[in-house]
């Protein structure tokens, strides 16, 4: 079990299509984050910032851009790119900071604007780039890639398109009462059903849109957080472990997976791997869990993560929706933030804004949508070119 | 009557343009064996082979079907939408020998709703884009009539 650091303050910039600059978002993040804290900036000694690719020299160095924003006080800084999980790896470069004693409080902080529509690689001809190549010669998209793993669902365990809906509907009621989700409407399976086809078998309202947002968090030793809050929320683990070779399930911007010739393919998956790591690192397993936040970058692949962070097993997440398990109230709540189905997706921030959501529930400060008495939770990510990320928090 | 064009890879090096029977072009590694696609020229990926030489390998042109989905909206640039457009099918095929799966477009024509995984497909070469000078050719992966 790793040590363990404390989470004093959390702080979000409502998503939505705001068309600002991502600074702006990021300083209001960490404005709120700060209050929440009860610690003044020129007290940060270390500045943890996630990377936007879409804003900028700026965007590329993220820790220097929100310090200076927020007026410059001498802290350290990194920043870091990890693709959707570059929030996490924010988080773990503060935390290590923290851990290996070279500071006692950090500002972790990402925020994003971002365009219309499909994500889009940059511009330019790269035939090196696996990026380009996979729009270049295929068209394929993110909403592709997601609606394959879909109807691989539907094809080896008999998902139906109606089950894919429902995790649209159930999030789009955890997320009504949420102040910071960008869209707060309660869909019914009818409408969801009703939205164009993207991408067989995804409709457009099961897919994650691109969303401007950011989110913040005060992170410090435990020894500094016993001066500032009682029982504060506490980080137990964070994973950030990359894929075990050969990867057999064909990953973004990825053309073909890995060969299994001459290595068998590993038990777990990629997105298993990111969960079991986090277990191992905070010494519990998922029965100990009473939440979870995930990455449904679609509504099937919500299902997928259930089975990957282990809260039900292969080919019965399906039921495990349906039964209400994963509604707040239900025995293991997914998302009761809304998910990304309420958010939309702001890169850099996402994975932080997850930690927040589970921040919030541990302090029994969730509102409408606080699940009870919960007392700990995990996060789960993945991003482009083998990123994913996992943090595990405790009360 | 115009001039038939010339046929080109949309790519360089990454399938044969035998039109008849095309085949994807991989590598191999010569210590482990291991294909990869596209092909590796510098280093083997398994963690653990320390391979450095490679041969150029032509890939199975059969496979089956582990999963498809239709694209309903053209994809952004550097992607060429055919125009008017049409949506265009996708395909992740499994290859026996290689134990890999590799994506393509589905051939034209393909009806989604007749798509099972484990489906038998094989590989063509069709058009992906054109302009005044060439056309553009892609693998493309299209189901094996029954």
């Amino acid at each position: 079990m790793a040590d363990e650091v404390a989470i004093l303050g959390v702080g979000m910039h409502p998503w939505g299509k705001w068309g600002r600059k991502f600074v702006e978002y990021g300083v209001k993040a960490c404005r709120d984050a700060l209050e929440d804290a009860g610690v003044e900036w020129k007290e940060i000694q270390f500045v943890s910032g996630a990377d936007t690719m879409r804003c900028g020299y700026p965007g590329y160095v993220a820790g220097a851009t929100f310090a200076q924003a927020l007026g410059w006080n001498g802290a350290r800084v990194a920043s870091s790119y990890s693709a959707c999980a570059s929030g996490a790896t924010a988080l773990n470069t503060a935390r290590m900071q923290i851990l290996a004693g070279f500071c006692d409080v950090a500002l972790v902080v990402g925020g994003d604007t971002t365009p219309k529509g499909f994500l889009a690689p940059q511009s330019g001809d790269r035939p090196d780039d696996p990026d380009w190549l996979r729009f270049r010669l295929m068209g394929a998209t993110n909403p592709t890639y997601f609606a394959l793993y879909a109807r691989r669902r539907m094809e080896i365990y008999g998902a139906t398109e109606s089950d894919f809906a429902k995790v649209k509907v159930k999030n789009s009621r955890h997320g009504l009462s949420n102040p910071n989700a960008r869209y707060r409407k309660e869909f019914t399976e009818e409408e969801v059903l009703g939205s164009p086809m993207v991408a067989d078998p995804l409709r457009l309202f099961e897919i994650c849109a691109t969303s401007d947002g950011a989110a913040a968090l005060v992170l410090s030793s435990m020894e500094y957080a016993r001066k500032r809050a009682t029982a504060p929320v506490r980080v137990a683990a964070i994973s950030t472990v990359t894929p075990q070779f050969p990867s057999s399930i064909v990953e973004l911007p990825d053309i073909a997976t890995d060969s299994a010739y001459s290595v068998p393919v590993p038990d777990n998956t990629f997105r298993g791997s990111v969960a079991t790591a986090a277990y191992t690192e905070a010494g519990i397993g998922a029965e100990d869990l009473d939440l979870a936040e995930v990455y449904d970058l679609s509504s099937a692949m919500e299902l997928d993560w259930y089975e990957d962070i282990g809260i039900c097993k292969r080919g019965e997440a399906e039921k495990l929706l349906n039964d209400g398990d994963t509604t707040i109230g239900g025995r293991i709540p997914v998302n009761p933030s809304g998910g990304l189905a309420c958010f939309g997706e702001a890169v850099p921030a996402q994975a932080i804004a997850q930690v927040c959501e589970l921040t919030w529930q541990l302090r029994g400060k969730a509102g409408e949508r606080q699940v009870e008495g919960a007392k700990a939770g995990l996060t789960a990510n993945q991003g482009l070119f083998g990123h994913g990320s996992s943090v595990i928090l405790k009360k | 009557m115009s001039e038939v064009k010339k046929r080109v890879p949309a790519v360089e090096g990454w399938f044969t343009m035998d039109e008849e029977q095309p085949r994807l072009l991989g590598s191999r590694c010569k210590s482990c064996g291991t294909y990869f696609f596209p092909k590796e020229s510098f280093f083997c990926k398994n963690p653990n082979c320390a391979g450095a030489e490679f041969d150029e390998v032509p890939l199975s042109p059969m496979g089956k079907l582990w999963s498809f989905t239709n694209n309903c909206y053209a994809a952004p640039a550097p992607f060429i939408a055919p125009d008017p457009f049409v949506p265009y099918a996708i395909a992740a095929v499994e290859l026996a020998e290689e134990r890999m799966v590799v994506l393509g477009q589905m051939a034209e024509g393909t009806e989604v709703g007749d798509l099972k995984a484990g489906m038998e497909v094989e590989l063509v070469l069709e058009k992906l884009y054109e302009d005044d000078a060439s056309e553009y050719m892609v693998w493309r992966w299209k189901p094996v009539a029954a």
